[in-house]
């Protein structure tokens, strides 16, 4: 039952605003392929069970598990699909590991967001449909007000928030993978229109379309198929009560619990000590400040400040979003915490590319499921 | 239900009800537009029944064959690039005679369902069709309806064809 539990394969097919050439199945297909190759493994014979994250209202289709185990090669195998964040499918294979029934599970996330023509209109269906929606707001109202309550709070800046997308979609030129790259100003952010003041529609990433593949096996199955299997060291998650009258708005506590959770498998008690690097949810620029300040790296109010002087940059104390976050290289949907974590990976294992950091050994991954959710999930990562 | 529903009948709802806005009543239209991507496999399939035609797709590590084509194998993993048009006869795996509507109308004449075993259309698909088409049966009665029957497409005339699995209206028995 101690056994640890590794990512020795992942594989990813995007990021890029459409895909019209292939179908949502043929683009995990594309990451499958890549992920069981680079694991050594053959989904057929080796892998014995298959987590997929997607979300029906996202798909268009009821029962969307139905969908997915063909092009996973998991047919007449054991599958399941799991409404939740990238991460939570991460989480789910860890824990099928470590039950010792299964050595080597696969995960799969994707985004076909190009697809969804009416992307907002589904997205207020996850509002409460008697207290809240008939209020008839874009659901981007609730990211508005968040941001709102937590600039009041912590006295962060929308400059400092800005700062991030400066930062991110920077970062995004030294990733192939990332369509977002650019070289702004704080000006340039600043400028835009407003989505839902004080939130910017430039402090909002856009969408991309994406699929990634994990493998994930136990200690013994990892130590035979790699040379350099990337660890779980500790996975935690957290929701909120859903309820937009009462809860936290300044703070994100799910994503506090999340980390205690995962702290403490990993033995984690002061994290900008024992951590290198991170990457976190940006899908909105303050979130990414109010999320490092929930994971405890800084107090309330010093994320912003910290930003805008550059310890979060790739040369920083602490790089965040080397890959250039949601804000760089798209919202993928439920599949945003997989790519999150596909960067901690290749960071780890040295095949960053361009934007390779210096001798990492512990990277955090951290994820949330978007307006108007209260869910946050965390993963610890070693080498 | 509670042992004690006799002394607790409660009031049940009535159209009434409904009508007069007595209880809590919320009246809502999900917006929700998707453009799928067909992709490689499901766009090819779509062109070709535009022409006439019912592709499938081969898998010559495991002998099999599938219609509508994909782009891989559910069962050996490998890739299936290459697509064959498949003949317009078959046979009947199931079916079963739908007394309920797709928009729940009761009908006195039912809908026939059917899965059609497609008979290959060349020496290259020797293997075994696995799986056929899901379609519909018509110009038959009901009640001659059984497994095994042998069927052949009626296709919608080629200028009115769109790329649709309704380019073929139904499949029809074939005489003796
Ligand atoms: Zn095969």
């Amino acid at each position: 039952m101690n056994q640890r539990v590794a990512i020795v394969g992942v594989g990813w097919a995007g990021f890029r605003p459409a895909t019209p050439e292939v179908s949502y199945k043929e683009l995990m297909y594309d990451a499958a392929v890549r992920a069981y190759t680079d694991a050594g493994v053959d989904p057929r014979r080796d892998v014995e069970s298959f987590v997929t994250v997607a979300e029906d209202f996202h798909e268009g289709t009821s029962i969307f598990d139905e969908y997915t185990p063909d092009q996973l090669g998991g047919a007449l195998k054991s599958v399941q699909t799991i409404t939740g964040d990238g991460l939570h499918g991460l989480a789910t294979a860890y824990m099928l590991i470590r039950t010792g029934q299964f050595d080597i599970v696969a995960v799969e996330g994707h985004s076909k967001a190009s697809n969804i023509l009416t992307l907002d209109e589904i997205t207020a269906y996850a509002q409460d449909p008697v207290l809240n929606r008939p209020l008839r707001f874009n659901t981007h109202f609730v990211a508005g007000m968040e941001m709102n309550r937590y600039l009041y709070e912590t006295g962060t800046t929308r400059e400092q928030c800005a700062a991030v997308v400066v930062k991110n979609r920077f970062n995004a030129l030294a990733n192939p993978s990332a369509p977002y790259g650019a070289d702004l100003t704080l000006q340039d952010v600043l400028s835009g229109p407003m989505l839902s003041a004080p939130l910017g529609l430039r402090e909002t990433a856009e969408h991309a379309d994406g699929a990634i593949v994990m493998v994930l096996a136990s200690e013994q199955a990892a130590q035979q198929l790699v040379d350099l299997p990337i660890w779980i060291e500790g996975i935690g998650w957290c929701n909120d009560s859903p309820s937009l009258e009462s809860r936290d708005w300044g703070q994100a506590i799910y994503t506090a619990q999340a980390a205690r959770m995962a702290y403490s498998q990993a033995g984690i008690n002061h994290p900008l000590q024992a951590i290198d690097f991170a990457e976190v949810d940006d899908i909105y620029a303050y979130k990414e400040l109010q999320t490092l300040e929930a994971l405890g790296f800084f107090r309330p109010g010093e994320a912003g400040e910290l930003t805008a002087e550059g310890f979060t940059t790739p040369e920083g104390d602490l790089p965040v979003n080397v890959s250039g976050g949601s804000l760089g290289c798209g919202h993928l949907l439920d599949a945003t915490g997989l790519a999150r974590a596909l960067e901690v990976v290749l960071q780890l294992r040295g095949e960053a590319g361009a934007r390779q950091l210096a001798d990492v050994e512990i990277g955090l991954v951290q994820s949330w499921r978007g307006v108007p959710t209260t869910n946050g999930a965390v993963a610890i990562l070693s080498n | 239900m509670t042992v004690k529903i006799k002394e607790f009948p409660g009031t049940s709802l009535s159209e009434k009800d409904f009508d007069e806005g007595k209880i809590l009543f919320n009246y809502d239209e999900l917006k929700g537009e998707f453009a799928w991507d067909t992709g490689i496999a499901i766009g090819s399939y779509l062109a070709a029944l535009k022409e006439g035609l019912i592709l499938g797709a081969a898998c010559y590590t495991c002998h099999k064959i599938v219609t509508p084509p994909r782009t891989v194998c559910e069962w050996c993993f490998d890739p299936m690039d290459e697509y064959i048009p498949l003949l317009d006869t078959g046979v009947v795996n199931t079916f079963s005679l739908c007394y309920v509507t797709w928009d729940v109308q009761r009908i006195e004449q039912p809908e026939i369902p059917a899965v059609i075993m497609l008979d290959g259309a060349s020496s290259l698909d020797s293997g075994p069709i696995m799986g056929g088409i899901m379609h519909k049966l018509g110009e038959v009665k009901p009640e001659k309806v059984h497994i095994g029957m042998r069927v052949k497409a009626v296709w919608k005339p080629a200028e009115e064809r769109e790329g649709s699995v309704t380019d073929i209206l139904y499949f029809k028995p074939i005489e003796n």
